[in-house]
């Protein structure tokens, strides 16, 4: 199933919203990619006092270190790590849903009322239980904790959506061939859910950077001393008053951010609704 | 033509006097899902106590770097906090206490948990309140706005600014606000919440208004889309075409008719956010100070205060399931439809 035509193409051009969130989305990803190379300064170098206008244009933080070096140093590790968690909760979500809704039965009961529990948790609250018992977290631990916070409420929608294509007679039809149940959901269930799903991915991964982001605000470091948007606000939070662009920049860049992957996943969902 | 309005004739005659056979169903219904609030919050207690106190070790992170060189202090911790003992044990040890009002007592001052987190409940109830007061009407505002003009300028502009607010997490919204308000652009209102000896926050009433506009505007875009669509299938209605037919004026069928059909949609959408501000409220307490149980959870990770952030957790999980189980409830009430069908 090929989902590059030329007709759909043209029907993704005429999505603004879309074409809007994933140029914002991928200029700010590139940024975060290539701007360790354009930084002026190192991520650790000392270019002036703390909280001054030396350094290039953005001033100094708290250490002294060049603000718009460590913005531009700071985005791989959020990009990294709510890319990875939006895949694992994804898949895990995913997984979780498809069984449930194809199973169906006793399994579906208990799978979804365990589901409730889990959403019966705020997602950043789940992360916080975890960091309670953890010294130091490592940045695999945050992917893991925001993947698995994001599972239960990937596994409602894609449960939704595989219940209106199990019932279905190309289902059924498979079925009736003898082929097994695994290849019945990788063949025939999957592949017809996934503009619904691309819009729920859209949608984690702004949870996702919002996560990782706060987490880092809260002041949960992975990685001390390292440029990350998210730690450059709580390191720098204090002097708001007198050297705001130690705060504001990363900020912005994550406001940015999150609207771009929220307008992509807004038009994913618009072109998916329009009927596919 | 009755003001709340259902497409199904059977359901109105069905509602002014229910028989009883219809009362026992209900009954039975709500205790089914009193049943179920039951066991997610009994799921959630185990879910808290073994992800704070099974999954790391709790004395390793207390003490940090004199865990290795004081084993004395190691040992009195691990009598203080009972962890000697099998998991199993200290689990229904801990959840008994919770039941008769022991909570235990903070490991990082001493004090009994039950006074530390009182206060600080009451004042994120008043925060989560407010912001919930102020953002239903406006929600409902927007929506109807919206709605008035679908199709047109306003109501595109309305939607692009509702999917950049919904997209953005609640900490860039208070900082810019912060930014903008007081500390960098003008300077009228209160950056943090300073109520000094003890007094509550609302006692400074400007500095409660940011971090109610944050959390405004966190949850509102998310409940003005949901009434807004709501609004437009109602408005395409045959009834509220009847009502147009029947020469009544635009501004009373969406008042009248769409409006009070909206209701339901958005009470389960106003249930859900509110169930996201308990959690939400945990970085925006933190980011304005605010002396709510969202800034003490924040404070307790960091101690790795185990009795104190499982209260806590507990207490949000109770919120959240409680205002699901009246939500729920509720929307039934609502719904004539719903009524008879659990009757039937």
């Amino acid at each position: 199933m090929n989902v590059l035509t030329p007709a759909n193409l043209r029907r993704i051009g005429n999505q603004r919203r879309l074409v809007t969130g994933l140029v914002i989305t991928v200029v700010i990803a590139l940024m975060a990619i290539v701007g360790p190379w354009l930084a002026p300064y190192g991520e650790n170098d000392i270019v002036g006092k703390p909280f001054t206008h030396q350094g290039s244009w953005l001033g100094t933080d708290y250490l002294g270190q060049d603000v718009w070096s460590r913005v531009l140093d700071g985005g791989g590790s959020i990009l990294l790590i709510s890319v990875l968690a939006t895949l694992l909760g994804m898949v895990v979500g995913i997984m979780i849903g498809v069984v449930a809704a194809y199973i169906g039965g006793w399994l579906d009961e208990g799978i979804m009322r365990l589901n409730d529990v889990a959403l019966a948790f705020p997602q950043i609250l789940l992360a916080l239980l975890v960091l309670t018992a953890v010294d130091q977290p490592s940045w695999w631990m945050i992917v893991l904790l925001v993947g698995i916070s994001h599972a239960p409420r990937v596994a409602r929608v894609s449960r939704g959506v595989a219940l209106g294509i199990v019932s279905r007679d190309y289902v059924t039809s498979a079925e009736a061939l003898g082929e097994s149940r695994l290849r019945v959901i990788l063949a025939e269930v999957l592949p017809n859910m996934n503009a619904p799903l691309l819009a729920e991915a859209g949608l984690r991964l702004t949870y996702s950077i919002g996560m990782v982001a706060g987490i880092g605000f809260l002041g949960f470091a992975t990685n001390p001393g390292a440029a990350d948007w998210g730690q450059m606000i709580n390191e720098n939070r204090l002097a708001l008053l007198v050297q705001p662009w130690g705060v504001l920049a990363p900020v912005i860049v994550i406001g940015i951010f999150t609207v771009g992957t929220n307008l992509m996943a807004d038009g994913i969902a618009q072109l998916a609704g329009r009927g596919d | 033509m009755t003001d709340l309005a259902t497409s199904a004739p059977d359901a109105t005659a069905a509602t002014p006097a229910r028989p009883t056979p219809a009362g026992s169903a209900w009954l039975k219904w709500l205790a089914r899902r009193l049943g179920l609030a039951v066991l997610t919050l009994w799921l959630c207690s185990v879910l808290v106590f073994f992800a704070t106190a099974a999954l790391g070790d709790p004395v390793r992170a207390i003490l940090g770097k004199d865990y290795a060189t004081s084993p004395e202090r190691v040992a009195a911790l691990t009598a203080q906090l009972r962890l000697d003992e099998p998991v199993i044990t200290r689990y229904f040890q801990w959840l008994g206490g919770l039941f008769t009002g022991n909570l235990g007592e903070s490991v990082a001052n001493g004090l009994p948990v039950g006074s530390l987190v009182g206060d600080r409940i009451v004042n994120s109830a008043v925060l989560v309140l407010v912001s919930a007061l102020v953002m239903i009407p406006v929600a409902f505002g927007i929506a109807l706005v919206s709605a008035n003009f679908r199709g047109k300028r306003t109501d595109s502009v309305i939607q692009i600014i509702m999917i950049t607010a919904a997209g953005l997490p609640e900490f860039v919204v208070g900082i810019l606000l912060v930014a903008v308000f007081s500390t960098t652009l003008l300077h009228v209102l209160p950056a943090v919440t300073i109520a000094g000896g003890g007094a509550p926050p609302w006692s400074k009433p400007a500095s409660m208004i940011l971090p109610v506009l944050t959390l405004v505007i966190a949850v509102a875009p998310y409940v003005a889309r949901i009434v807004r669509s709501s609004l437009l299938e109602v408005l395409d209605s045959d009834y509220v075409e009847l009502a147009r037919l029947k020469g009544v004026p635009e501004r009373v069928v969406l008042r009248k008719h769409a409006l009070l059909n909206a209701i339901v949609p958005g009470i389960q959408v106003i249930a859900l956010q509110l169930a996201w501000l308990a959690g939400g409220v945990v970085i925006v307490e933190y980011l304005f100070s605010y002396p709510g149980i969202g800034a003490s959870l924040v404070d307790s990770v960091r101690n790795s205060d185990f009795p104190m952030v499982q209260v806590l957790a507990m207490t949000i999980a109770g919120v959240y399931v409680v205002v699901n189980l009246v939500a729920d409830v509720l929307s039934i009430l609502f719904t004539p439809r719903a009524r008879t069908a659990i009757a039937s």
